[in-house]
């Protein structure tokens, strides 16, 4: 394919939907108004551990203005977004687990009767010791029913463990020029995406369930409500309207949405369940709490020899992607360099906290945070530039990894090469006065992940066309759309396969009624599995255009090509119609024009335990540069300018791409300086800032100038060369301050977030000569 | 505990004079949503917190979310909903072409906050922009498309120099005294 003949492909173009969102038309789930409508609201728990001993509604249900009330016993069948760890109930039944955890449901005429009930449910609780954080968690526990999941196979409260090996890492290390060793500590950060989980249910006279809900995952909602409330897929209908942000927050199913639902199967009215910014913290399901030891070996000359990393993962009350999770903090660490000898191990703990789940750059993040300090630890022993270190060590495109991953385009090079020149790197580094620095950091992030959640041989991905008489082309799926701008690709692959405008196109991907199966918004695998799905329908639509212009003017199917609405003969122009003219003939004694398309990934990967984690089609590769200063009275990090080269195969909208790059900088440098899931043990269990004031997050006057460089190494499976754009561009940024900082103040930050006291106690510290 | 009385209070909102029974406590964000069906007003935080829910009171931006209905008595109330008149304004169009809405939670709130801004401050300059912006979250651009959105606009007012609603063409009158 060669990018010049786009038309549509590689346009800067506005997002699909966005006139709607700018004007206040958009519909998110609250804005839907369903006459009868109910306002569901859910009593939780005060306890973060506790036995429920005795649980009476019958005052609350006696309210009028009342019209049912739920319980965890309503729906003793537990669910979680991994088959492997179903163990989150819709509400605690007999025991709660964190602060907050849903009691009970109300569906009430409004607001005030509904909070009027909730204080008339009697609960009893028997609070019981909780454990508060991952290193608490090991301790092994006497007897299996104290565990905070007795069923588990751990002596302790430990959820998951993962081991894998490759190649001879003692021998390697043993061998080594230098190891860099660290300790890492990672708070737990939060999504705070804007939009409060919301969902509307309503279980009509048919007999059949209708949700509205803010999801990232349409289709593991739908295949959870199934399976906790007893209903056949077939008689539920999920519906995703907009939906205001994820970024892993909304990707599982939640309790909300069970109970909304329980409640409307009750008294047969729909009803709402909107959060406040309390209860979207409660829900949380950030990115873990964790430690992380890392070490990583070189030779003399720069060579990387080994990696060994071992992580403690706080987990919280349940599993959510936590199995995940657990593989990818070593896993992931498997590129952009080549590392053959490599050591991992993973523990996820149970803790009686809101649980952790997936967040952009799912797993990858922290880990990559402490190899990139360790890679210029070594870089600095080895007396080499970090640029060109990075660049001797780099992975090739089209090779495989030592835990057998396939690696097919990669940009990496380039991209240390556009921001270490534009830059000005090799001026600045080691070079700029005290408590200024500049640093440097890579990525690597899977596009998709290769094996679905399920074990099912359906597509990840199916896209449906039709095309009626009246030109207009209504594309389904059930990618989900959550602001990162997937709708825009879907149109944009159809578009430019048949020779439209976007203009022409319908994306329909809200209504499981309508559209089929697409995984959803998770692992960044939406442009690449979508996109492949779109092209392919559209491919066949294409088809049956050209059969149809053959039938009209003659010639061979080989013979057009579709650009600006037209249908053009390249033998003889003067053959050349419009595309009404030959979807006039395609649909005469034939009917609307209809096509589907697929995408499922190759069979990749090892046969090791473990091998599927990580495994994706293709991978995003990056690098970035930071330039800071460090206020060495008061400890406050000043960004003067961030540059970020991202490898995303082919940016088919430039300018989502470049929105993506800056959106994951912004919350990138949340992480790294200032915010933090403030859970302290002092406060029994509460999350100390539930809410925007006290969650810091950078505002629009903290975030610095980034220039962003899009690097397109052309994916031979991408839909048009293109891979994802969505997380991996938020894992430099952090290790790229950490080693700025280092080159200002010379010290290296091994907790996050990297506050002021931080700073100026790390400053002490080196003073005293301990580093 | 029986909730206290309704009180019927009158207001304009985007041009048009409204008549709502509001409790002591309701605050105008509920009142805009559920009595009026103006949807596009956002609510993310309830506290003030994430400017959401921004809109136009007398012409000078407030949080619908802290600000009582019973405040809004007599006086002209603008939401984004107001600000097409029929044609979008040029601040939403910039926040379209510019990238400056990705999942649009925020989007009306921070056109609102930034239309208050341009209204008394035709051309501001970066830091402005920041400043006048930073009582707003948006989690998805990391702002510098929004400040260019804005910076955008700015520039496109200026240069078309054509009022666009009665505010401006009250403001333009006042500076070019002989009309256009």
């Amino acid at each position: 394919m060669t990018p010049p003949s786009w038309n549509v492909i590689g346009k800067p173009i506005p997002q699909v939907g966005s006139r709607q969102k700018v004007t206040g038309e958009a519909l998110y789930t609250d804005d839907l108004r369903i006459p009868g409508t109910l306002v569901g609201k859910i009593l939780r728990s005060p306890h973060a551990s506790a036995r429920i001993v005795r649980l009476d509604v019958s005052a609350a249900l006696a309210l009028p203005g009342v019209h049912a009330i739920v319980t965890g016993k309503d729906a003793p069948r537990p669910f979680g977004v991994l088959p492997i760890s179903k163990d989150e109930p819709s509400m605690g039944i007999d025991r709660v687990r964190y602060v907050g955890e849903p009691v009970a449901g109300i569906a009430a005429d409004d607001e005030w009767i509904a909070m009027e009930a909730m204080k008339l449910i009697h609960v009893e609780y028997l609070p019981t010791k909780p454990i508060d954080d991952a290193k608490q968690a090991l301790a092994e526990v006497a007897n299996a029913a104290d565990k905070i999941h007795p069923g588990t196979k751990f002596g302790n409260n430990l959820h998951k463990m993962v081991e894998q090996h490759f190649g001879d890492l003692p021998k390697a290390f043993s061998e080594s020029f230098h190891v860099a060793k660290g300790h890492f500590e990672y708070a737990g950060i939060s999504h705070t995406f804007t939009e409060p989980m919301s969902a509307v249910a309503h279980f009509d006279r048919d007999g059949r369930l209708h949700i509205w809900s803010a999801t990232q995952v349409p289709h593991y909602l739908h295949r959870a409500m199934s399976e906790v409330l007893g209903l056949p897929m077939s008689r539920i209908r999920v519906i995703r309207p907009n939906v205001g942000g994820g970024f892993g927050g909304k990707s599982d199913p939640f309790p909300h949405e069970m109970i909304a639902s329980l409640l409307t199967m009750r008294c047969r009215r729909p009803v709402r369940i909107t959060f406040d910014r309390e209860e979207v913290f409660i829900s949380h399901h950030g990115r873990h709490p964790s430690e992380i030891d890392v070490a990583v070996g070189c030779d003399k000359n720069g060579r990387l020899t080994g990696l060994d990393i071992d992580a403690l993962i706080d987990g919280g009350a349940y599993g959510s992607f936590g199995v995940v999770t657990s593989y990818y903090n070593g896993v992931l660490a498997q590129g952009p360099y080549r590392i053959d000898n490599f050591k991992y191990r993973g523990r996820r703990a149970y803790t009686n906290k809101p649980m952790s789940g997936a967040m952009r750059g799912h797993g990858a993040v922290n880990t990559r945070y402490a190899l990139e300090l360790l890679f210029d630890e070594c870089a600095e022993k080895v007396g080499i530039d970090p640029a060109e270190m990075r660049i001797q060590n780099a992975l090739p495109a089209y090779t495989t990894t030592i835990n057998d991953f396939r690696i097919t385009s990669n940009g990496v090079v380039e991209c240390i090469e556009k921001v270490r020149d534009a830059s000005g790197w090799k001026d600045k580094r080691g070079k700029l006065p005290f408590g200024h620095g500049i640093g440097l950091a890579c990525s690597f992030y899977i596009s998709g992940s290769a094996l679905p959640i399920h074990r099912t041989r359906t597509p990840q991905s199916t896209v449906h066309i039709k095309i009626d008489m009246d030109g207009g082309v209504t594309v389904h799926s059930m990618a989900a759309e959550i602001g990162q701008g997937s709708d825009t690709v879907l149109a944009q692959c159809v578009a430019e396969i048949l020779g439209l405008d976007v203009s022409w196109i319908r994306v329909k991907t809200e209504d499981s009624d309508l559209a089929p199966i697409d995984l959803g918004s998770y692992s960044s695998r939406v442009t690449f599995m979508m996109g492949n799905a779109a092209i392919k329908a559209a491919e066949n639509i294409r088809e049956q255009l050209r059969k149809a212009a053959c039938r009209m003017a003659g010639g061979e199917p080989t013979d057009w090509v579709f650009r600006d609405a037209k249908v053009i003969n390249t033998v003889d122009p003067s053959k050349s119609m419009t595309y009404m003219e030959a979807l006039d003939e395609a649909l005469a004694d034939n009917g609307a024009l209809i096509a589907s398309g697929w995408y499922q990934s190759p069979k990749l990967g090892g046969a090791y335990k473990g091998a599927g984690a990580g495994l994706s089609p293709t991978y995003s590769f990056g690098a970035y540069i930071t330039e800071l200063h460090v206020d060495t009275e008061t400890g406050f990090v000043h960004l003067d300018k961030i540059w970020a080269a991202h490898d995303c195969g082919r940016a088919l909208n430039p300018l989502a791409v470049k929105s993506q790059i800056i959106g994951c900088v912004h919350m990138g440098l949340g992480q790294v300086l200032m915010e933090q899931w403030d859970f302290n043990h002092r406060s029994k269990g509460n999350i100390r800032n539930p809410s925007l004031l006290d969650y810091p997050m950078l505002t629009a006057k903290e975030m610095p100038p980034v220039d962003v460089f899009i690097v397109e190494s052309d994916d031979k499976e991408g839909p048009f060369g293109a891979k994802e754009a969505g997380e991996g561009p938020l894992l430099p940024i952090l290790p790229s301050v950490g080693n700025a900082i280092y080159d200002a103040i010379g010290v290296r930050m091994r907790e996050l977030p990297i506050t002021p006291a931080s700073i100026l106690r790390a400053l002490e510290a080196k003073k005293k000569g301990k580093s | 505990m029986s909730q206290p009385p309704k009180e019927v209070i009158k207001f304009e909102v985007n041009g048009r004079t409204v008549e709502v029974a509001v409790r002591p406590y309701d605050v105008l964000l509920d009142v805009l949503r559920n009595e009026l069906d103006l949807i596009g007003t956002k609510r993310g935080c309830d506290q003030g917190s994430c400017g959401c829910c921004a809109i136009h009171m007398d012409g000078r931006p407030v949080l619908s979310c802290l600000t009582l209905a019973k405040w809004a008595a007599g006086k002209k109330i603008t939401t984004i909903e107001g600000l097409a008149n029929p044609e979008p304004h040029p601040l939403q169009t910039a926040f379209e072409t510019c990238g400056a809405t990705q999942c649009g939670f925020c989007t009306p709130g921070f056109i609102m906050s930034a239309k208050a801004l341009l209204d008394r401050n035709a051309e501001p300059d970066e830091a402005t922009i920041k400043e006048h912006i930073s009582g707003n979250v948006c989690r998805c651009t990391g702002y510098l498309q929004i400040v260019e959105a804005v910076q955008k606009a700015s520039e496109e007012l200026l240069e078309k120099d054509r009022p666009h609603d009665a505010s401006v063409v009250e403001r333009n009158r006042q500076t070019h005294p002989a009309g256009r």
